[in-house]
């Protein structure tokens, strides 16, 4: 198709010379079009493997827990006990873990990482100081996770076990709270940048109205900021979470992979991620080891509803 | 004698290293409409958004020099304060997209954390809505969104906004700038409407609107104020070249 921005505007009213060099500017404009067609087929075949990629884990998944799924039936997912050497299977106590360790660190990482948000997005986006913060809320996000591990089990249990005997419980220091600090650090450079985009985002004239009407700064964010990015917001912190729910090797490292049901959120417990790291390489059973690959389907599950939730809440937020 | 509401002395803005605002010496009388004009650059929606200190926002805005709201020194005030007695409408209409039109005239107060009874509330914002001739268009659909409404009608809601909080002053930053013709001249004949009970200084682009609603008009010319009089006067008898040569348009 040629669009009218393909003819020079002199053509109209021109001499036939001009018509003709027009002319041959149209055929220039073929060769775009061209262009354009392969970049859109190659967006198309780019977007559709991606897809085929999801379904295909997610079928490959179900695939492979068929056995898993046949001869333990549903209340795999709601039994309590985990005990492969005499054949007993049941999800609860990881799924539980998974919730757990996660919801945790996301209210424990949320004050943070909006924070941070707000004070590089509204209050100081440029200097020295908001980029090194910038940096290192990043460098965060780059720090492999086994050092988040190790870091965790050598530092922060010997004071979790410090607070704990504090408290009155009984100080083990790994744990789910232990997991849930060490996941909340992980996570709140996903909610803080995005935010900070979002933030830097609202529109000046918005801000400015309110300003004019003697808002205060803080009047400004409250009013005008934050409802105005909530459900970018809202979108970080759900970026947050499917990170938590899939963390594995520092959670692993510091939650005391115990398969009972944690009794508190002090106590030792496991989430599934852990329990497929650790026991992989121990399933010398066919069952045992499709049991493993079930509980990566309802990781997987677990993590698409959770989305499927979020992305509905943002929806509401974006038609408010 | 009228009396004069603000008075600038040797005042100057910048922004940086960029000197906008080159010593301003101002004296603007109690309802009464100051027009200010002048080309792009000259300085004047800087020199309208330091009235009510919104030109400090920008990061690395500096100004310096006399500026009394009734004897009152604006930059020895809150800003908070000043911005309470000085209310101010942009160039852009810029409701609150996320309130109803209702909360849209309250917000103000909503903003400052004052707590009305309903009864209150609500005649305020009938009071103000009548008073940019919006109610009767949107009485019976105050709790939508203020950004249903055409162009012309959310400036007006952003005018009733600024009304609301009763100041003493408004400042118009081009205001009709990004409107028809139509709702242009509605907004005009409203400027006639708020001078009863405020002081209005208009900053515009638009020489013939600085004609037709003012009563004073202060020319801006790179930075500085060439020239400030009487609107008639300045349309006719202009005293200074610069200006003879603006609003005959050999420059704009």
């Amino acid at each position: 198709m040629i669009t009218r921005s393909d003819i020079p505007l002199r053509v109209i009213n021109s001499s036939p010379e001009a018509i003709l060099k027009a002319k041959k500017r149209t055929k220039r404009s073929f060769r775009q079009i061209r262009t354009e067609n392969v970049f859109r087929h190659t967006l198309t075949i780019m977007g559709l493997i991606m897809v085929i990629l999801v379904l295909g884990i997610m079928l490959t998944l179900a695939w492979q827990s068929r056995l898993s799924i046949s001869t333990l039936g549903p209340k795999y997912l709601w039994s309590k006990v985990w005990d492969p050497v005499q054949d007993i299977y049941g999800a609860w106590p990881f799924l539980l873990g998974t919730l757990l360790t996660s919801f945790l660190a996301l209210i424990i990482s949320v004050p943070f990482s909006v924070s941070v948000a707000i004070f590089l997005g509204e209050y100081h986006p440029k200097g020295w100081l908001p980029d090194f913060l910038k940096n290192a809320v990043e460098l965060i996000a780059a720090v492999p996770s086994v050092i988040y591990g190790f870091w965790a089990l050598e530092v922060l249990v010997p004071y979790v076990r410090k607070f704990e005997s504090a408290i009155g419980v009984e100080p083990v220091g790994v744990g789910i709270f232990s997991s849930s600090l060490i996941l909340a650090v992980m996570i709140i450079p996903y909610a803080a940048s995005l935010g900070r985009s979002m933030i830097s985002l609202v529109p000046s004239h918005l801000k400015e109205a309110a300003y004019a009407l003697g808002a205060t700064r803080w009047e400004v964010i409250r009013t005008v900021v934050l409802p105005y990015t909530k459900s970018g917001l809202f979108a970080g912190i759900l970026l947050s979470l499917g990170r938590a729910l899939g963390e594995t090797m520092a959670v692993t490292m510091v939650i005391g992979n115990t398969s009972l049901i944690p009794k508190n959120i002090f106590a030792p417990g496991n989430t599934m991620a852990s329990v497929i790291a650790n026991e992989f390489t121990e399933a010398d059973k066919p069952v045992y080891l499709s049991a493993l690959i079930e509980l990566g389907l309802v990781l997987f599950l677990v993590t698409v509803v959770i989305n499927l939730i979020g992305k509905k809440i943002i929806d509401r937020f974006t038609n408010d | 004698m009228e009396s004069t509401i603000l008075k600038s002395r040797n005042f100057n803005a910048s922004f940086g290293t960029n000197h906008v605002v080159k010593n301003v010496n101002i004296d603007i009388p109690r309802n009464h409409i100051i027009a200010v004009m002048g080309p792009s650059g000259c300085g004047k929606t800087t020199y309208l958004r330091c009235i009510n200190r919104m030109h400090e926002l920008i990061p690395g805005a500096t100004s310096n020099g006399e500026m009394k709201l009734n004897d009152e020194d604006v930059y020895q005030m809150h800003p908070i304060f000043v911005r309470l007695k000085i209310g101010m409408v942009f160039q852009r209409p810029n409701p609150f997209p996320n309130l109803s039109i209702y909360d849209n005239v309250i917000a103000g107060y909503k903003l400052n954390g004052i707590k009305l009874p309903k009864g209150e509330r609500d005649g305020i914002v009938e009071r103000s809505l009548t008073k940019v001739a919006l109610w009767k268009e949107v009485k019976d659909s105050l709790n939508k969104k203020g950004s249903f409404l055409s162009g012309g009608q959310q400036q007006r809601l952003c005018i009733a906004r600024t009304v609301a909080m009763e100041p003493e002053m408004i400042l118009f930053d081009e205001p009709t700038s990004a409107l028809d013709p139509i709702s242009t001249s509605t907004v005009e004949e409203l400027f006639h409407e708020l001078k009863a009970n405020y002081t209005l200084v208009i900053v515009t682009h638009n020489m013939q609107q600085a004609a037709r609603v003012s009563d004073k008009t202060a020319f801006f010319y790179m930075g500085e104020l060439v020239e400030y009089d009487e609107t008639k006067i300045m349309f006719t008898n202009p005293k200074d070249n610069r200006t003879q040569n603006y609003i005959t348009g050999r420059f704009s």
